[in-house]
């Protein structure tokens, strides 16, 4: 009889956090998978701008954007919070900043980093309620905000209702617009990456196995939940501000399914839990989405197809995938 | 105008106490939350469009055949889908919300748009209660959304079946243990939700147009009733119905119709800030067992 | 006389279960007192009372003189007051040194070992060796899911004992256990209970409890119906009624 077998590549004395590293070789092998998409992310907006490829620009500007909001969700569900609603925090930043930026006059950048700060406060504040239950409460209350809102901007004609915020100064400099929404992109991959690893982290994790034995251990379960949600805020309502900006406009189409629909989409094609798989499923799923446009609304079925698919049928996601084959050598032998 | 207010009050609150209920009742009892529910309930209106315009079929019969085929559907999607990540919230969230979206979507792209996608009333004409007309297919919502209540109650207290979904709701374990099969029961109750949604479907959907937006809005109403009212309890739904009923009437008549929304996210916030499993919920302290 | 721990009156009941009814105790520093009654007792909801679980209906908890009826899980947790709980659940994703790093990291544990936090690796992996982890194999690395389940039994244990609580309280820790795991873990709680540990102890395992307990509770449908040293309440004809007649029924 043959089996497949799978061995460990690379890397000898291993423990769990620790790596004794050996050679230039292991460096390499340690670097390389971490390097390689920075680096390349980095020229990118070099080589676009040099071939007048603005359109790759672009795309690449929303993959970031998608991928904030994927890298957000990611933090969010480590904690055991999952978001049906990502629209709801891109749409708060999106509106904080266009109104900070119309009403008080302020320079773009600073509306967003206010509109940053304000609309991860008025998303922890919303939300505050509910982290104290557990289960699916979470997702059903963002799942219904991003609606809710909407309707209350139609309602009360706030925010410039139905019409939406426009005239809106863009970053006036080309290179600013491409690198913030990839070095923010990359910061966030990174630092939650961090995050999650420390001990801090790990009571994070803890509180989604076991919240009560989080809670019997004297930690204090609803602060490290509201801080959880703040900082996954931050990355998207960052994102809903960035791209206020780029757009010049902002409409309740911040609030569109879509930008739900895609960041969830990226996290679980892409691999929960990993950071790095939402990071690639928003390269996967922003990219498909611009070759189908002219599909239309058509689109968000394919979105959900993918999705449904994607959730029932393939439960690891890319990275874990990809990492397996990276980190172990298979084989086939005889039994 | 009191005796109006009360009257639309009443009509409203059994809108949406029959909207929200098969939502609550998949929830209750296996603990799935059905975000598909929405789309069940505005594809329920378009097949039974469908039967009616393309089929020629008399409206009876039309309704029964599609509460029937929601029922199948209800059981393919659990046993072709749900059976698979079950136990695993985050997937059954995602499972049901993918195939919800995917189904307005689809039936939005196909171009379902358009007012001519309306069920006719089941009878046309009017009475006059408390000097107010009230047409006849709102009337048919109190007496539907009673019987239906009523069997609902009925049905979970003293039918087999519905004590074991109550078994089930309780605890799951001891259930099993009692030789009641739970993925039968959960199969039947993600079926049940739909044939409510269909029911639902039938009795309001003929107030106005069928629209791929108010199958979303559907699932906000399921979802307000239901978080509110505490997601599984019969007196829980009625309450919150009654609450939010009420309030969208009194809202809509002194400032505006479209006031409705902010009303109702102020209610389910303030609700959940001081009575964090809603107003009759048991949840909390069921899942504060140890 | 000085009590570490005094209940008062405790009533809690669920829709219509009187699930604690009235119960009052007393715990002098340094006594083992035992827990016992037929399932569905309320001992689990007694301890969930007096860790802040759930909150009483009426009734009062002191702790070393302070009144915590009805403060928050955690805040009782860092005043002292460890518990485990009758169904284990472990952090399933870490390894089972990294369960502990949870209670290091709390504020209770950062402050009574003086800040210090650098070496919390090492105060796991000893702690586990405490607890009969064998220090020197892959058992304490091991991620916790894969752990058979006496192991997570103790592992539980260890998560308590890293709080450095004045009081233990644990629920069926031997429930689930084998004879000879149970007899690797007597001597822990002895070992516990001549350093001066204060421990409350539910249990169904009475020949062993019986053994070490200085004072007996014992609940029936919510209430106390016998308290006592374990020679007494072996005699008692109440218990025997009501524990015999639930455990053949
Ligand atoms: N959270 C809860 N909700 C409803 N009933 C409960 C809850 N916790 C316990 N009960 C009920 O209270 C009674 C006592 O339960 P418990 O304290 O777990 O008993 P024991 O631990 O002695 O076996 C039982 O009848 C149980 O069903
Ligand atoms: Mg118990």
């Amino acid at each position: 009889m043959r089996r497949k077998e799978r061995i460990d590549r690379g890397i000898k004395v291993r423990s769990d956090d620790i790596y004794a590293i050996a050679s230039y070789r292991e460096m390499l092998y340690l670097l390389l998978p971490r390097l390689t998409p920075v680096i390349a992310l980095l020229i990118l907006p070099l080589i676009t701008q040099f071939c007048k490829a603005y359109y790759y620009e672009k795309v690449a500007v929303l993959s970031c954007i998608i991928g904030l909001l994927a890298l957000s969700w990611d933090y969010m569900a480590s904690v055991g919070l999952f978001s049906l609603g990502q629209a709801f925090f891109f749409g708060t930043g999106a509106y904080f900043s266009a109104y900070a930026h119309l009403k008080y006059g302020l320079h773009p950048i600073f509306a967003m980093v206010i509109a940053t700060v304000a609309g991860a406060l008025f998303c922890t504040a919303i939300l505050a309620p509910v982290l104290r239950l557990r289960g699916v409460y979470f997702s059903i209350i963002t799942l219904a905000l991003p609606l809710f809102f909407t309707r209350i901007i139609e309602a009360t004609k706030i925010l410039g209702g139905t019409e939406g915020l426009t005239g809106l100064m863009p970053i006036s400099n080309r290179w600013a617009e491409v690198y913030i929404p990839i070095v923010s992109f990359l910061t966030a991959l990174f630092a939650f990456r961090r995050i999650i690893n420390s001990d801090y982290g790990l009571v994070i994790q803890a509180i989604r196995d076991n919240d009560r034995a989080v809670l019997a251990s004297g930690l204090n379960v609803q602060l490290y939940k509201a801080q959880c949600v703040f900082v996954a805020s931050i990355a998207s309502c960052f994102a809903g501000a960035f791209m206020a900006h780029f757009y010049q406009a902002v409409g309740l189409s911040a609030f569109a399914l879509d930008y739900s629909l895609m960041p969830l989409t990226s996290a679980i094609l892409g691999g929960v839990g990993t950071f790095a798989g939402p990071a690639i499923g928003a390269f996967v799923i922003v990219p498909l989405s611009e070759t189908l446009r002219t599909l239309g609304t058509l689109r968000v079925v394919v979105y959900a197809v993918l999705l449904f698919v994607a959730v029932i049928a393939l439960p690891e996601g890319i990275f874990p995938y990809i990492r397996r084959k990276y980190q172990q050598v298979e084989r086939i032998v005889e039994v | 105008m009191v005796g109006g207010l009360i009257i639309y009050g009443l009509v409203n609150s059994f809108v949406l106490a029959l909207i929200a209920m098969g939502f609550s009742v998949t929830f209750g009892i296996s603990r799935v939350s059905n975000f598909a529910y929405g789309a069940v309930f505005i594809l329920s209106g378009y097949v039974i469009w469908m039967l009616l315009n393309w089929f020629r079929l008399p409206y009876a019969l039309a309704v029964v055949s599609t509460i029937l085929l929601s029922g199948a559907f209800g059981h393919a999607f659990y046993y072709v889908a749900l059976l698979r990540v079950r136990g695993m919230p985050l997937s059954e969230v995602v499972a049901t919300f993918a195939l919800g979206v995917g189904l307005l979507e689809l039936f939005r792209w196909l171009g379902f748009v358009t007012y001519e996608f309306s069920l006719p009333p089941f009878k046309k004409g009017y009475i006059s209660v408390l000097g107010f007309p009230l047409d006849y297919q709102r009337l048919f919502i109190i007496l539907g959304g009673i019987a239906l209540l009523g069997f609902l109650y009925l049905f979970t207290h003293h039918t087999r079946l519905g004590l074991a979904f109550r078994g089930i709701a309780q605890n799951e374990r001891t259930a099993i243990s009692l030789g009641i099969n739970s993925d039968k029961t959960a199969a039947w109750s993600v079926a049940f939700g739909c044939m409510f949604a269909t029911v639902a479907a039938a009795f309001v959907l003929p107030l106005g147009i069928i629209s791929v937006n108010t199958g979303y809005e559907a699932l906000l109403i399921a979802i307000a009733i239901g978080v509110v009212g505490g997601l599984e309890s019969i007196t829980g739904i009625v309450l919150a119905s009654i609450v939010l009923g009420f309030v969208q009437v009194i809202v809509s008549y002194f400032l505006s119709p479209a006031w409705t929304m902010v009303i109702y996210l102020l209610t389910i916030i303030v609700i959940l800030t001081f009575m964090p499993s809603g107003l009759l919920g048991k949840l909390k302290e069921l899942e504060e067992r140890v | 006389m000085d009590y570490l721990l005094t209940v008062e009156r405790l009533t809690k009941s669920f829709g219509g279960v009187m699930a604690v009814w009235d119960v009052s105790f007393k715990v002098q520093k340094g006594q083992l007192v035992g827990i016992i009654g037929p399932n569905g007792a309320g001992k689990t909801t007694l301890i969930n009372l007096i860790t802040g679980f759930v909150k009483p209906d009426k009734g009062k908890v002191i702790f070393k003189g302070e009144d915590i009826t009805g403060l928050s899980p955690y805040k009782i947790a860092q005043k002292g007051i460890a518990r485990s709980f009758q169904v284990v659940r472990p952090f399933l994703h870490l390894p089972s040194y990294k369960n502990l790093i949870i209670p290091l990291y709390s504020k209770r544990v950062k402050a009574l070992r003086g800040g210090k936090y650098g070496d919390r690796d090492l105060v796991a992996l000893d702690l586990l060796e405490d607890v009969g982890f064998e220090k020197d194999s892959s058992v304490p690395y091991k991620v916790a899911s894969s752990l058979p389940h006496g192991y997570l039994k103790r592992l539980e244990l260890a998560r308590c004992l890293a709080l450095r609580p004045e009081l233990l309280i644990l629920d069926e820790l031997f429930s689930g256990m084998s004879m000879s795991e149970v007899a690797a873990t007597m001597p822990i709680i002895e070992k516990l209970k001549e350093g001066g540990m204060t421990i409350i102890m539910v249990e169904h395992r009475l020949r062993e409890l019986f053994r070490i307990a200085d004072t007996v509770i014992v609940l029936n449908f919510g209430e106390k119906i016998a308290e006592g040293r374990p020679s007494e309440i072996i005699e008692n004809e109440l218990v025997k009624a009501a524990y015999l007649g639930a455990e053949s029924a």
